[in-house]
């Protein structure tokens, strides 16, 4: 484009779209200035002065004291999403590469109840489950949260990597194929490794929102010590007075994992994202 | 005909696993909900469809609590609506004219990520930032009110039955407005260049550029952005438990935070399960539209 600059359409453009960006970050700033100093002074001069003292004691007391436990509750979040992101991956991307590759009987129809899947609400699952936990013995066990978020994950994963898969040229397994390869072999060694982009991008969205999670864990685990993190973070806001200065450092921690995840893996999380909406890998 | 069946042996195998913990762990569940619902005492019935929907206490009632011309006016269901009429328009728009602009933008992949940002985090800790920036002691916009001399904004909007709703409503285009920005800037970036510039060397404005060129171009995305919403909006749960529980006064409630008062404060499975499927059949609704497009791409 010629000489960009000096269009008036740019300067209010830069200045609107900045601004946007500002307000956006803001939320994330408070939060921090008011978890690194002692809530008495945010109190009193309000987070956006950064006068005054500065502390990690709000971190140490919601990781350590007992009675809030946010040590307990990330090693627990970290329990349940690593096997319930790994887990749903192999086994959607099995398969999406059934969708994608063979035509088989109630392929249609099997589709369609990912599709449907995909749309329902955590709510229409748990009264059957909490139900169906207890007389497995899973209630209140991180085991039955992993096989839940497991099983939930299958769903929009598969679709995302038969999107994926459907686009990948099939020559290479069709020539891996005359040479005498098993379809279990094309699938792992051929099919699987071409795929890692989209598996990583699979990967990021799911484990982000196995960590997010709230509404499963606050149904099937009820015992302080299997909590994860979202439920201990919570449950820093007490009954009245709420102490912002905990509260907001237990806030931080919890969002630490995913946005280092985003940082790490920008370019994928975006595709995953823009591919569990769209269909398009 | 033996290869046929070979072929779907070979298909079922690949999808045994995934069949298997759908079966069991999302299927099944979903199917006895439906059962739970119907169940009353007189046997197989809408009753506690009837029940729900009828239900007069502030804190579960879905379309108009008992206390008529009371603080909280309406029930779950119209909080959800209006939520939608509110939030679906104003995160797509902004969202579509953000991407736009930042065609121009200097560092626009920053400006994408600190907008995204608050997509990643746990809900629950966006409904606690909510709670925050309208809290009257630590939050900014209580206290810009307070500066401007309104002081009936200049307090804890979630304690109060007037803006409860009005707060989380907005805090969520906060939160979900980098979605809107995602899908939407990927879009714009496949309209060619070639046809702004020459839209521009007509002697197009902007806006018209906007409203003739980018706007219908990018429509179906614009549409993926609008059910996706209107989705996220219906299954509304965590923020709501973090900044308001429903409240006060039932000011703030939604459909998912209303089955969860029926699961797990009253124990009453048949209305909980019952709430759950008026939910779903709304999300179902909506979603039709993508799992159409789905099924034709």
């Amino acid at each position: 484009m010629p000489r960009p600059k000096l269009r008036p359409a740019v300067v209010v453009s830069n200045l609107l779209a900045w601004s946007v960006a500002a307000v956006w970050l803001l939320p994330f700033i408070g939060l921090f200035m008011t978890s690194t100093r002692p809530f008495e002074e945010v109190v009193i001069r309000g987070w956006w002065s950064p006068w005054g003292n500065y502390t990690i004691r709000n971190y140490i007391e919601v990781l350590a004291n007992p009675q809030y436990d946010l040590a307990g509750g990330f090693r627990n979040s970290l329990i349940v999403a690593i096997p319930s992101t790994l887990a749903p991956l192999l086994v959607a991307a099995m398969a999406a590469y059934a969708f994608a590759r063979f035509s088989f009987v109630m392929r249609n129809l099997l589709f369609v109840l990912i599709l449907v899947v995909m749309a329902i609400p955590q709510q229409t699952m748990v009264i059957p489950l909490f139900f169906l936990l207890k007389d497995l013995g899973l209630l209140d066990k991180l085991l039955g949260v992993i096989l839940i978020h497991s099983s939930w994950g299958i769903a929009w994963i598969a679709f995302f990597m038969r999107n994926y898969f459907t686009m990948l040229p099939s020559e290479v397994e069709e020539a891996a194929r005359v040479d005498g390869a098993s379809y279990p072999t094309i699938f792992l060694r051929i099919v699987l490794p071409m795929s890692i982009p989209a598996l990583a991008a699979a990967a990021a969205i799911q484990f982000t929102w196995v960590w997010a999670d709230f509404f499963f864990a606050l149904i099937f685990l009820y015992s302080p010590e299997n909590m994860v993190i979202t439920q201990k973070v919570v449950a820093i806001k007490g009954q009245y007075q709420i102490d912002w200065g905990l509260l907001s450092a237990g806030s931080i921690l919890a969002m630490i994992p995913p946005i280092l995840l985003y940082a790490a893996l920008q370019k994928y999380y975006l595709r995953g994202m823009v591919g569990w909406a769209t269909g398009k890998g | 005909m033996k290869s046929r069946l070979r072929e779907n042996l070979r298909a079922y195998g690949f999808l045994a696993p995934a069949l298997l913990l759908l079966g069991v762990f999302v299927v099944y569940p979903i199917v006895g909900t439906i059962i739970i619902s119907l169940e009353t005492q007189s046997g197989l019935g809408l009753g506690n469809y009837l029940e729900v929907l009828s239900e007069k206490s502030p804190s579960k009632a879905l379309v108009i609590p008992g206390n008529l011309g009371g603080p909280p006016p309406w029930g779950a269901l119209v909080h959800n609506m209006v939520w939608i009429l509110v939030h679906v328009p104003l995160t797509t728009f902004l969202g579509l004219m953000l991407a736009y602009m930042l065609i121009h933008v200097y560092g626009r992949s920053l400006v994408k990520s600190i907008v995204f940002l608050s997509m990643i985090i746990p809900m629950v800790v966006g409904g606690l930032i909510i709670r925050f920036i309208f809290d009257s002691q630590v939050g900014v916009i209580p206290r810009i009110f307070d500066t401007l001399g309104v002081e009936s904004l200049a307090r804890t909007w979630t304690a109060y039955p007037e803006t409860s709703l009005a707060s989380l409503i907005l805090g969520s285009v906060w939160l979900w407005l980098g979605f809107s920005l995602t899908i939407h800037s990927a879009a714009v970036d496949s309209v060619p260049r070639s046809l702004i510039e020459a839209a521009r060397i007509d002697g197009a404005s902007e806006w018209q550029i906007f409203r003739r060129v980018i706007a219908p171009a990018v429509w179906p995305a614009t549409l993926t952005v609008m059910v996706m919403t209107l989705l996220w909006d219906l299954k509304i749960f965590d923020i709501v438990y973090a900044a308001t529980q429903g409240g006060p006064g039932g000011s703030s409630t939604v459909l998912a935070y209303v089955m969860w008062l029926y699961f797990a404060r009253a124990l009453d499975y048949g209305r909980a399960a019952a709430t759950a499927v008026i939910l779903t059949i709304l999300t179902l609704a909506a979603a039709s539209y993508m799992i159409r497009r789905s099924l034709r791409g």
